[in-house]
């Protein structure tokens, strides 16, 4: 049994559903990997206990008709879940055990899911590289001291270190897709108003969106179809015909066209990078579709942009962390003594840093020149989308401008770190679907992602081209388990 | 129209000043739950105890607009005559306070959901319009208590999101009488709609005051101050008369006003200074990215439009043209929506051959003192608009007089009795019987010779001596036309 971590989720509902395997054989085997995974430090909260109660149970009276049969999973530790601490990667809310469970995670649960327990994340998924969690660094099971991207650091750690079958996380500007690239998994963030954001920690409420995080493709389009509901209690949620992704999906991709947009080829980008961006545009080729070269002439105005309406949005959203009603609350002389002590206590310096930025661009004086000014160009990038999609299904792009970098080195310099979400940041901004797949390996042995950009709600499209990359890249992750004593 | 006589002027040795006020109406929206959740409204739970997760704040909670809130908004929007807005957003207000628990509150800044109206007040001196700026939606606050522990304040977040709606006025209003008229008639129509109950005691009707003043004839405005949360109409009042003297005072010292936010102490009648300008917070406002636009349809409108009820301005003139009352009476009769059904029931019941006059005398007269000495509302009437009917009509068709109906009356008031069976069974009937009281008036005069005697000679006076003794005789029940004529014939 000793295979099973090693097995995908489109595998292990297989045995399940064959009874090779049961939930208890499963859930046991995730859980003795993820205890001897300590040093990756990818949970911040353990449910393994209940974990495994829970997959017992489920043996007993096996529903194998669900989606996510006795599946274990660990989730991202900003989807609230009922009575286990649910903590952002934050000091501010160290003790916070929800009474309510998000609607993403109980879309899980109630295909069958079990949970292993809470994911590390950057704090309030502000970051680019996990280190900004209030509960330490998250190891890269592809090599010690690397970064594992961020802010879903613990997500994809977790998944390519096969401590859980596959994960959610949340992609406010990249925090799915870049983590995916830099530890050679799949990742997808869906269109905007996909799935819920009911019970999420709000980062950035007009970008946040969850998303499936996964081995393969396959497996990625199996949980989004789970995820990925109308929600009456998000009035954001969208209300469109929602796709059984994982069964119409298809290699299939002859005769779609690919936009490859000039706009990403970026001063000083590594030439592996460049290298690989060719690869893939040969790999579309190959597959029957035809690329063509596009424009999108705003590109460069959307990493200022977001960096002036996320941490605006935030500024808002983390007011209520004031340690009157929950959460961490430190002692003052007076109410306004007491908010100041609580939120430089409970926040860490990246928070601080955004809230401040958010606080200055919303500030009366400024808000014109600073957020209504990135409100319109926010416009005219979601128009550059507009207008190349009147000429291709998808668009074809690298997902970082480099692969993983070590701990510790990008943390002085935000700018630096910032410019990690390059390529992902424009999809946000303009709600569209984007999936990064693994596609290759630098000098290093590092992984390397493409990102597929799509439509609005042509998740179904975007997945099948991964699905069909994916075969012609046959990619191999290199985990050598070296943090297992 | 004789403007001179009523005009609010503050006089001092040379000067004459107009006082400039606008008003900023907070009015709780009539809704079972709140603006973004579903929690209840009720007033007057234990703290605490209507509160959710989202009004609560907690992580990841999301606001749902209850559309409910938005169709009374709509209506009142359609009540004070305004033009409403197809598309609206709602935007955060920045602040942070204990009972605020999202740190911020959500409102509607730059587009609010009704736009420019207009408000007609009857006035002593005629009709008065007062602009409506705009009519926007907002959350509602928590509460704190300050006084229950020494160390502690205690928060209740009851309150937290229930919807308000923000009714500003542009600064058109004049003294502090056209302030009460015109809180009186906004919350008239409110009543009217069904939007606000506009119970002033409860908080669901409150106002912000700006108040500025200027030398008699000036056409430009002065420097205004802005009178928070004053939750009585006789505190606006109070309010603005002292503001009013003190910028005057201030004027005459040759000072400066400064623009400033101020709070009305009740207890010392005075208003002092709370934040100045500069200190003013500076709110961030934008628009919530949690809600969409706010986008609502023609016909959304119409079919609201549809369901508005005949309102105060328009029952007024009906009253007038359908009942023959005066604009005084009518005014009266409309100010409430209550009294109005009331009245319109009572004259529903009289039937036929009705006398409307003489049912408005008796709604303003005898029903209004008792409902005064007992401290009810019309709504909670001890007497039945149709029982009253009856009573009116037995006055009316002369089987009772009017001074014993006013024994009826009370008679009525313990458990509204049918005021016919009082009668009977109290026997009060009018005599209305020629002959009987022919016999009663001769044996009246007969005891009272020196008297007819007096009153042939020319001592007028005395007639009204001979009809009052013949009706303490009849126990009141003479019918008293009656008995004039037959003193005239007999005397």
């Amino acid at each position: 049994m000793s295979d099973i971590t090693k097995q995908s989720l489109t595998e292990l509902v297989e045995n399940i559903k064959n009874k090779k395997l049961s939930s208890t054989d499963v859930t046991k085997a995730f859980i003795q990997r993820s205890e001897k995974s300590s040093e990756l430090n990818a949970y911040i909260t353990d449910d393994f206990a209940p974990a495994l109660d829970k997959a017992k149970k489920f043996d007993q009276n096996p529903n194998l008709d669900l989606k996510l049969p006795g599946i274990p999973m660990a989730v991202k530790d900003l989807f609230c879940t009922k009575n286990v601490k649910t903590t952002a990667g934050s000091k501010i809310l160290n003790n916070f055990v929800p009474t309510y469970e998000s609607t993403v995670t109980e879309n899980i649960w109630n295909e069958g899911a079990i949970l292993l327990g809470k994911l590390n994340c950057d704090e309030f998924a502000m970051g680019s590289s996990n280190e900004t969690s209030h509960f330490g660094n998250v190891q890269n099971p592809i090599d010690k001291n690397l970064v594992p991207g961020g802010s879903s650091g613990g997500s994809a750690s977790a998944v390519a270190g096969q401590l859980t079958p596959i994960t959610i996380g949340t992609d406010t500007g990249g925090s799915i897709r870049q983590p995916a690239s830099f530890t050679g998994i799949v990742g997808l963030k869906p269109t905007y108003g996909s799935c819920s954001r009911y019970g999420i920690v709000a980062f950035a409420s007009s970008l946040d969106q969850a998303g499936p995080m996964a081995q393969n493709v396959k497996d990625c389009a199996l949980l989004q179809e789970v995820i990925s509901t109308y929600d009456s209690k998000d009035s954001t949620s969208i209300n469109f015909k929602r796709n059984h992704y994982s069964k119409e999906l298809t290699k299939n991709i002859k005769g779609k066209k690919i936009g490859i947009p000039k706009e990403y080829r970026v001063d000083g980008m590594p030439k592996e990078i460049e290298d690989l961006w060719q690869k893939g545009i040969q790999y579309v080729k190959d597959c029957g579709a035809e690329t063509i070269d596009i424009s999108l002439p705003h590109t460069s105005y959307a990493l200022p942009t977001y960096y002036i309406v996320a941490p605006a949005e935030a500024s808002s959203n983390l007011a209520r962390y004031d340690g009157v009603k929950y959460g961490y609350r430190a002692k003052g002389e007076n109410l306004i003594d007491m908010y100041e002590k609580t939120r430089s206590e409970g926040f860490g310096a990246e928070v601080q840093r955004r809230i401040m930025i958010g606080t200055y661009v919303l500030s009366s004086g400024y808000y014109d020149a600073y957020y209504l000014k990135a409100q319109k160009v926010r416009k005219l990038i979601k128009n550059d989308f507009d207008e190349a999609y009147k000429k291709v299904d998808a668009i074809l792009t690298p997902s970082t401008p480099s692969s993983a970098f070590k701990i510790g080195e990008k943390t002085n310099d935000p700018v630096s770190m910032y410019l990690n979400d390059i390529f992902t940041v424009p999809v946000n901004l303009a709600g569209l679907p984007g999936i990064s797949i693994p596609a290759g390996h630098d000098t290093k042995g590092y992984p390397l992602g493409l990102q597929i950009i799509g439509k609005a709600f042509d998740e179904q499209n975007i997945l099948n081209i991964a699905f069909a990359m994916e075969e012609k890249i046959n990619f191999k992750n290199k985990i050598t388990d070296w943090w297992i004593k | 129209m004789n403007k001179k006589n009523t005009e609010y002027l503050i006089n001092r040795k040379d000067n004459q000043y107009e006082v400039v006020i606008g008003l900023e109406v907070h009015a709780q929206v009539l809704s079972e739950s709140k603006l973004f959740s579903s929690s209840s409204t009720k007033f007057g739970a234990e703290p605490n105890t209507q509160v959710s997760l989202v009004d609560a704040a907690f992580p990841g909670m999301l606001p749902v607009i209850n559309e409910f809130c938005i169709k009374q908004a709509i209506k009142t929007g359609i009540g004070l005559n305004a033009k409403i807005n197809k598309r609206s957003v709602f935007d955060r207000k920045n602040y942070f306070y204990a009972d605020l628990p999202q740190g911020y509150q959500i409102s509607q800044f730059k587009d609010p959901i009704v736009g420019e109206g207009k408000v007609i007040l009857d006035m002593p001196n005629g009709q008065k319009e007062v602009g409506i700026e705009r009519l926007h939606l907002e959350q509602d606050a928590g509460k704190s208590i300050h006084d229950l522990d020494p160390q502690n304040t205690f928060v209740d977040l009851n309150r937290s999101g229930v919807a308000l709606m923000e009714i500003v006025s542009k600064p058109d209003l004049r003294s502090p009488d056209e302030v009460n008229a015109y809180i009186k008639k906004l919350r008239s129509i409110m009543r009217y709609l069904g939007t606000c109950d506009g119970n002033m005691q409860e908080g669901s009707l409150r106002a912000d005051v700006n108040v500025s003043v200027r030398p008699k004839g000036s056409k430009e405005f002065g420097t205004r101050c802005e009178i928070k949360n004053v939750n009585s109409i006789k505190f606006m009042q109070m309010a603005i008369e002292y503001e009013a003297n003190r910028q005057v005072d201030l004027i005459e010292e040759g000072k400066t006003i400064d623009q400033e936010t101020r709070l009305f102490d009740t207890k010392k009648n005075e208003t002092r200074s709370m934040r100045s300008k500069e200190d003013a917070h500076d709110y961030r406002y934008f628009p919530d990215p949690d809600l969409l636009p706010l986008e609502v349809s023609e016909k959304f409108i119409e079919e609201l439009k549809n369901d508005i009820p005949e309102l105060p301005d328009d029952k007024k003139k009906r009253f007038i043209e359908e009942f023959k009352l005066s604009p005084y009476e009518a005014n009266i009769l409309v100010s409430d929506i209550d009294i109005a059904k009331y009245f319109e029931e009572v004259v529903t019941k009289m039937g036929k051959n009705k006398d409307i006059k003489l049912a408005v005398n008796w709604i303003t007269g005898e029903l209004f003192a008792i409902l005064n000495s007992k401290g009810l509302e019309i709504s909670q009437s001890p007497v039945s608009a149709k029982n009253f009917a009856i009573l009116i009509n037995l006055i009316k068709n002369g089987t009772i007089s009017g001074k014993i109906a006013k024994t009826v009356f009370e008679l009525m008031i313990d458990g509204d009795k049918d005021p016919q069976k009082i009668v009977e069974e109290k026997g009060l009937k009018q005599q209305s019987d020629p002959k009987a009281l022919e016999a009663l008036i001769d044996k009246i005069i007969n005891e009272n010779r020196e008297k007819a005697i007096e009153y042939k000679q020319g001592k007028e006076k005395l007639f009204g001596f001979f009809v009052g003794q013949a009706m303490k005789a009849s126990g009141g029940k003479a019918n008293p036309q009656l008995i004039n004529e037959i003193l005239k014939k007999k005397l």
